[in-house]
């Protein structure tokens, strides 16, 4: 399959700090790409040099083939960008907003109404953008992004600060954009987004990338985290190590009655995080 | 030219809901109609209120809604999308300036009528009212360009606003006042405009005029060199 977005050793520094550190992707065709951090990680930043918003201070990242330096504006059209930086018309309605946009972009006037109808914001077609809750401010942004039916999606923590149900929403709305074809490039600090979501991760730390794989993947590399989690009968919950070395202990606890249920807890990403970079992603 | 349209409609939809900016394009055309209505006093020079808003207004409206919108766009990054968009910077800057024009013209339609000008008096007094709309328009652009949000643009528009726009009525009472407003393109303005069908329009105006204006571009250009857009 053809690849999409390729880095190849992309370096940034902000004075002496070293943002990113040779990030290399290599970015398929139709997948959604999550690229997971802690806050200051430097995600935004390698979106912003992905889309020709900031330059690199070495190496080159490729979309399409075309280094990203050398992308016209109107190769900018054929991504939809959203991000936490760019803002709305507040005192426009929702409609207006995307006019805007339909109007730069040479659009007819029913590409408004279809952008709301795939937010689920038809509804809101009147209402001002300033007063929409969070998560349908996350969705008129991704109407705004989805006008021109761009081929590759960047969307910069797309629920961040949402919750669950409009968080959901917009996952429902992401992962229809993937059948359609589309390529996501996603950030997250939510390891439960990206396993739910994503075809492949990257985890990013100091700047570097300190895995990459799909999910289950890299989930699969730490199996030694797997644990036997005992629930006893006065209510406690004890882990063990999921080998040998536990077997005398469980047999004990089983022998003296005390055990009630057996699980096996599979490593999550969170876990692998934690253990690759002793930070924790959501803090 | 798409593009300056989009800008430009973009503008139109929020005049009604953007009332910082409404107010300004209409206070000094109602001001007027108010005025000159209402207060008749014997010795005042005819259409007196007319001439002085005009020049206030001139001075007052274009500036202020232009740095008004720019580092409103900047404060709330919308202008940033715009970029992103491939609106280019001058085709932003000229969409707004179109509309701040536009409604403007509006407010010396009604001066124009209020003051009763007619024939080639009405030509001139419409040359000088636009000629002072696009440099007060560059002067607020460069407060926007240079203003990373709404409260620095509004600590510069202000006294910059007082000063184009208050000097030519306070020199009217005061000679030094006078003396020193001369060097403004708004005081010049209101020369011209006193003049119109009595005295000849004069190089020292003209000449002044001009250099606001290159000043005015230089700032601008400065302004753009170093802060841009963002
Ligand atoms: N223009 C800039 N100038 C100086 N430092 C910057 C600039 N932009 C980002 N940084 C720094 O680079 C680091 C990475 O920032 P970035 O915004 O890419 O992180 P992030 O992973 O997106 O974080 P978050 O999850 O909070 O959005 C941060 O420490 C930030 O302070
Ligand atoms: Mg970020």
């Amino acid at each position: 399959m053809s690849c999409t977005i390729k880095t190849e050793r992309i370096t940034k520094a902000f004075g002496a700090r070293n943002v990113l550190d040779g990030i290399d992707l290599d970015i398929r065709s139709g997948e959604i790409f999550g690229l997971l951090g802690p806050s200051g990680a430097g995600k935004t930043t390698l979106i912003k040099i992905l889309t020709g918003q900031l330059s690199q201070d070495g190496g080159t990242a490729y979309i399409n083939g075309t280094d990203t330096r050398k992308l016209s504006g109107a190769e900018h059209r054929k991504f939809g960008i959203t991000m936490d930086n760019f803002g709305l018309y507040e005192r426009l309605s929702c409609a207006e907003n995307l006019k805007i946009f339909a109007r730069i972009y040479g659009l007819p006037n029913n590409s408004i109404s279809d952008a709301l109808a795939k937010v689920g914001l038809s509804d809101a077609a009147k209402t001002p953008a300033g007063k929409l809750s969070k998560g349908m401010t996350g969705r008129l942004k991704l109407a705004r992004a989805f006008m021109t039916d761009p081929d590759i999606l960047f969307l910069d923590e797309p629920t961040n600060g949402l919750d669950p149900v409009s968080a959901d929403e917009i996952h429902k709305i992401i992962l229809s954009e993937k059948a359609r074809g589309k390529t996501v490039f996603l950030t997250t600090h939510t390891m439960t987004e990206a396993e739910k979501l994503c075809d492949n991760i990257a985890l990013l730390s100091d700047g570097k990338i300190v895995e990459y794989g799909t999910p289950a993947e890299i989930c699969r590399r730490y199996d030694h985290q797997r644990m036997l989690k005992i629930h006893l009968y006065d209510g406690q919950d004890m882990m063990l190590p999921h080998n040998r070395d536990a077997a005398a202990a469980l047999a004990a606890l089983i022998e003296d009655g005390k055990a009630e249920t057996i699980h096996t807890t599979e490593p999550d990403l969170e876990t692998v995080f934690m253990e690759l970079t002793g930070k924790e992603l959501s803090a | 030219m798409k593009n300056i349209c989009a800008v430009f409609l973009k503008q139109v939809s929020d005049t009604l809901k953007n009332k910082t900016i409404l107010i300004q394009f209409l206070m000094f055309p109602v001001l007027v109609i108010v005025m000159e209505n209402a207060v008749k006093i014997d010795d005042m020079p005819e259409h007196f209120f007319a001439k002085l808003f005009a020049v206030m207004f001139v001075g007052m409206a274009p500036l202020t809604c232009m740095s008004a919108i720019i580092s409103e766009e900047k404060e709330k990054n919308t202008l940033r999308v715009l970029m992103m968009s491939n609106v280019k910077p001058a085709e932003y800057l000229f969409g707004i300036g179109a509309y701040v024009f536009v409604m403007c013209a509006f407010g010396t339609v009604v001066f124009a009528a209020v003051g009763g000008y007619t024939g080639a008096d009405l030509a001139l007094f419409i040359a000088v009212m636009s000629a002072g709309i696009i440099l007060s328009e560059l002067t607020g652009a460069v407060i926007g360009v240079f203003s990373r949000n709404q409260m620095t643009a509004t600590s510069i528009t202000v006294p910059v606003m007082m000063i184009f726009s208050f000097l030519p009525m306070l020199s009217m009472f005061n000679d030094t006042v006078k003396a020193a407003a001369r060097v403004t393109y708004s005081q010049q303005l209101s020369e011209l405009i006193n003049g119109i069908g009595t005295t000849a329009i004069s190089a020292e105006s003209v000449i002044i005029i001009s250099i606001n204006f290159v000043l005015a571009v230089v700032l601008f250009t400065v302004a753009y060199r170093r802060k841009g857009l963002e």
